[in-house]
């Protein structure tokens, strides 16, 4: 057990919890935001990521102590009313069908168009290959992505 | 114009009167086709509510289970359209599982295909029962009133009510037993791409999933199962798993071992701690390869006929041309991005159960037989669905639920891991197909004869009559021989995303193109000419698909290839495009789908779903399958399990053929024809003909 200190969504947390805990289920179980979700748990498909330091991160494989110190940042966090480009540019194209990997590749697409921001379809191919979405809104999601793009 | 319609027995409507509640209508969608006579017997079970409060919010709950094909959205819209409703003030809520209300399941494209009169009927009485209360309001001839937008107007008099301001008095109205339809030209909704009731939720975590969901005092837990299919618990040691911090309980139950927790992690570490020793049973030596062997071997015995017209084994022999093929699919997991899961809770003589389920009435019959209990003491809440694609039409995900809670005086959500999902699945059958044809001397085919042989397994029947498996032989061929055998295989499977029209559009949509090239015709018009004019809308979506391709005129290094199927009543065409590189690297351009589904209601929840069936079928054709080795799954994760991903998506074009027919399946009937379209068009790329899917690129390389 360690005390472990980081920031969600800005607010300051101090936990007392295995060190070796992910950070997804530190997300989910304990802190009870669950918009971050659980697929592989193996760093293969996305679902889980957030921000660390405006970086996006595989929480299901991301030790609890790694973030010690850091500013996390969940889906829930991103923005406080659907005021996100992103989020915007998601419910005008349509994109969910299931929903269940979106938060994962909204958190991947909004740490690409921070660093990029008129990603090319080279680049979201590159960067958005790492999620994946059994209900194949890849079509969607590029068309969102370059939406959003232009939005900002 | 509008056309009466009289409220049949069957729609079983009904008003609640309850003081300061609005109008609230509850009336019954038959689930299945026809009702069941125990259901037409009972009389009146509701199973959908519309309610509309005093300010005018229209709150309509469904019992149809959402898990991506937008039916939250696409029903409503149905029921919204007749009622004249302000679609901005529309809500949909989830129904809970009634035993009195019969199956809930949702599956077999059928949500539309069978809710649609209904609800529109549904719709229309709530509007005229507001018309009327409008009408009495302002002492005028009702005929005089029309409804819009959420208000009843009176032209003549410039006056407006809106249906808030109208519930109270509407709800005292008899129900009309005769209601008008709207004319189809005049529809403001249906046929509109609206913007999902739950798009918003899905983009900022606040969707509750099945995963999601939390109780107070809840525990966590997994199972620890047997790798080997039939296998079972010989002995366990549970010191190590109980020594973790947050472990609660370790118990056994029947698929395995279930270590229980205060939170995911600690039962994972609990998981990893627990030492079984597993009694593998029979199947411990099961390999792919065996089972490959067993399918060969009684594709030889004579089957069970499923269509027979003409002399097939005559014609072929006397055929000018002869074909002879094998063709073989692997066994497919439905790999929802959702892993599975359940909660429940026992205590008190009572089991409530919160699911992510495409058949809560599977749920409630499975907790019935594990606790005892009466239907009454069984409640069963249905969650959102991380995806679906037939796998949640199961129960045994809730079964490990109910089986823990029994134990437990807490409520328990059991989860499974990723590699649970893939190792523990119930798969699509993997099948093997002879089938050889003859061509007369003008290239006409004259004789097909396809044994299949597949596991036996309920979700895969190429029986001709049932609608829902397709149309198994739609071309005009005078002497055709179809016959099944089938073999016990100790591999569970279960229905997948269009059932058995993947195996079958497979192997019939590649070898008419065998055919068609051994013809020297092109693909396309081949099919054209053989399509059977009892499919005139099978033949309108090829040429829909073929035209909107530019078949025939395509790009230097792209090739093409086609293939249609119907299904779930609905018709497909797909045209791929690829280009496969001298290492065999295979490109997919584009995927240009025609569907005809009858009178659309939502045309871009259709491309969706269009987009969704190719990406599956793709994914299918170029990485998927469960193989097994000494009886043990070899695929855990996505590493080996490939999904599809962004990099690989072709450009994806859905046409709609416009229809006035009724509304039929749209989930399935894209993903049948997309891997022969593929394969299809790898061959014109190639000379290759891929007789085994996923395809092998390493049989594509060149020099
Ligand atoms: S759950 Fe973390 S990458 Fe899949
Ligand atoms: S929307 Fe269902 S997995 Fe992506």
């Amino acid at each position: 057990m360690a005390q472990i200190a980081f920031t969600i969504n800005g607010q300051p947390k101090s936990l007392e919890l295995d060190p070796a805990t992910r950070l997804l289920w530190v997300i989910r179980d304990t802190l009870g935001l669950t918009g971050t979700k659980y697929s592989c748990g193996m760093s293969l498909c996305g679902s889980c990521t957030v921000h660390k330091d405006g970086e996006a991160i595989r929480s299901c494989t991301t030790p609890v102590s790694a973030v010690a110190g850091s500013e996390i940042t969940t889906i829930e966090g991103l923005s406080a009313d659907l005021s996100h480009p992103l989020q915007r540019a998601w419910i005008e194209e349509e994109v969910s069908q299931c929903g269940y990997c979106q938060p994962g590749q909204i958190m991947i697409a909004a740490a690409l168009l921070a660093k990029k921001r008129r990603p090319s379809d080279r680049d979201i191919d590159t960067t958005m290959s790492r999620a994946l979405c059994r209900c194949g809104t890849y079509q969607r999601i590029r068309r969102a992505i370059h939406r959003a793009a232009r939005e900002v | 114009m509008t056309a009466k319609t009289t409220i049949s027995r069957g729609d079983f409507l009904k008003v609640s009167t309850a003081a300061g509640t609005g109008l609230a209508l509850a009336f019954h969608l038959p689930l299945l086709d026809k009702l069941t006579a125990a259901q037409a017997l009972d009389g009146f079970e509701p199973n959908v509510w519309v309610s509309i409060d005093t300010s005018g919010t229209v709150a309509i709950t469904m019992h149809r289970s959402e898990l991506g094909q937008k039916v939250w959205t696409t029903l409503p819209m149905i029921l919204a359209e007749e009622l004249e409703a302000d679609w901005s003030r529309v809500q949909v809520k989830q129904g809970h599982f009634n035993p009195a209300y019969g199956g809930q399941s949702t599956g077999g494209s059928a949500s539309v295909r069978t809710s649609y009169d209904k609800l529109r009927r549904a719709g229309a009485t709530a509007r005229e029962m507001l018309i009327t209360a409008a009408a009495q309001t302002w002492d005028v001839d009702r005929s005089s009133c029309r409804a819009e937008n959420g208000a009843v107007i009176h032209d003549p008099t410039n006056r407006k009510l809106s249906y808030g301001e109208l519930v109270e008095t509407a709800a005292r109205l008899p129900v009309p037993e005769e209601v008008s339809l709207k004319d189809p030209k005049d529809f403001k909704i249906i046929g509109k791409s609206m913007k999902s009731l739950n798009a918003a939720s899905m983009v900022d975590g606040s969707a509750l999933f099945g995963t999601d969901f939390k109780l107070p005092g809840m525990l966590t837990a997994v199972v620890f199962r047997c790798p080997v299919f039939g296998g079972k618990v010989a002995s366990y040691d549970d010191s190590g798993a109980r020594a973790v911090p947050g472990v609660r309980h370790v118990t056994q139950i029947s698929s395995g071992v279930a270590v229980v927790a205060d939170d995911t992690w600690s039962a994972l570490q609990g998981r990893e701690a627990l030492k079984v020793t597993w009694d593998e049973g029979p199947n411990a030596s099961l390999s792919s390869e065996d089972i490959s062997r067993t399918l060969a071997d009684a594709a030889q015995s004579e089957g069970t006929a499923q269509r027979e017209e003409g002399d097939a084994q005559a014609a072929l022999d006397g055929a000018a041309k002869k074909l002879d093929a094998v063709y073989e699919v692997p066994y497919l997991d439905h790999a929802t991005m959702e892993p599975l899961n359940c909660t429940a809770r026992m205590g008190n003589g009572s089991c409530e159960i919160w699911v992510s389920t495409q058949n809560p009435g599977e749920a409630h019959e499975a907790a019935m037989e594990i606790t005892g209990l009466s239907a009454e003491a069984i409640k069963v809440h249905t969650l959102l669905s991380g995806g679906g694609f037939g796998r949640r039409l199961a129960d045994d995900f809730v079964r490990d639920a109910v089986e823990v809670a029994k134990v437990l005086d807490v409520p328990v959500k059991v989860i499974r891991t990723r590699d649970e999902n893939i190792q523990h699945g119930l798969y699509r059958p993997a099948s093997y197909h002879h089938i050889q044809g003859g061509l007369d001397r003008k290239g006409q085919p004259v004789a097909w004869i396809h044994h299949v042989s597949g596991p036996a397994d309920s979700s895969f029947s190429v029986s001709a009559d049932s609608p829902n498996y397709g149309i198994d032989m739609a071309y005009a061929i005078p002497n055709v021989y179809v016959d099944m055998t089938t073999s016990d295989i100790p591999v569970p499977t279960g229905p997948w995303r269009s059932v058995a029209n993947t195996q079958i559009a497979f192997v019939n949509e590649s070898f008419i193109d065998e055919l068609a090239h051994a013809a020297g015709k092109d693909p396309y018009e081949f099919r054209r000419t053989l399509i059977k004019e009892a499919h005139p809308r099978l033949l309108g979506v090829l040429d829909l698909a073929a035209e909107k391709a530019g078949w025939g005129k395509r790009r230097r290094g792209r090739y093409q290839g086609i293939a249609v199927h119907g299904c779930f009543r609905s018709y497909a065409a797909l045209v791929a495009e690829v280009s496969v590189n001298r290492r065999g690297e295979i490109k997919v351009h584009k995927m240009v789908c025609a569907i005809d589904c009858g009178t659309v209601i939502n045309p871009d929840g259709v491309k969706s779903q269009v987009e969704g069936g190719i990406v599956l079928a793709l994914t299918a054709a170029l990485h998927g399958a469960i193989t097994l080795k000494n009886g043990r799954v070899q695929q855990s994760n996505f590493h080996n399990y490939k999904l599809l991903t962004m990099r690989e998506m072709p450009v994806v074009e859905a046409h709609i053929l416009p229809s006035n027919e009724p509304p039929t399946g749209v989930g399935e009937p894209p993903v049948p024809p997309t891997p022969p379209a593929l394969t299809n068009a790898i061959f014109a790329a190639t000379g290759k003909r891929i007789r085994r899917l996923p395809v092998d690129t390493g049989e594509l390389k060149r020099g």
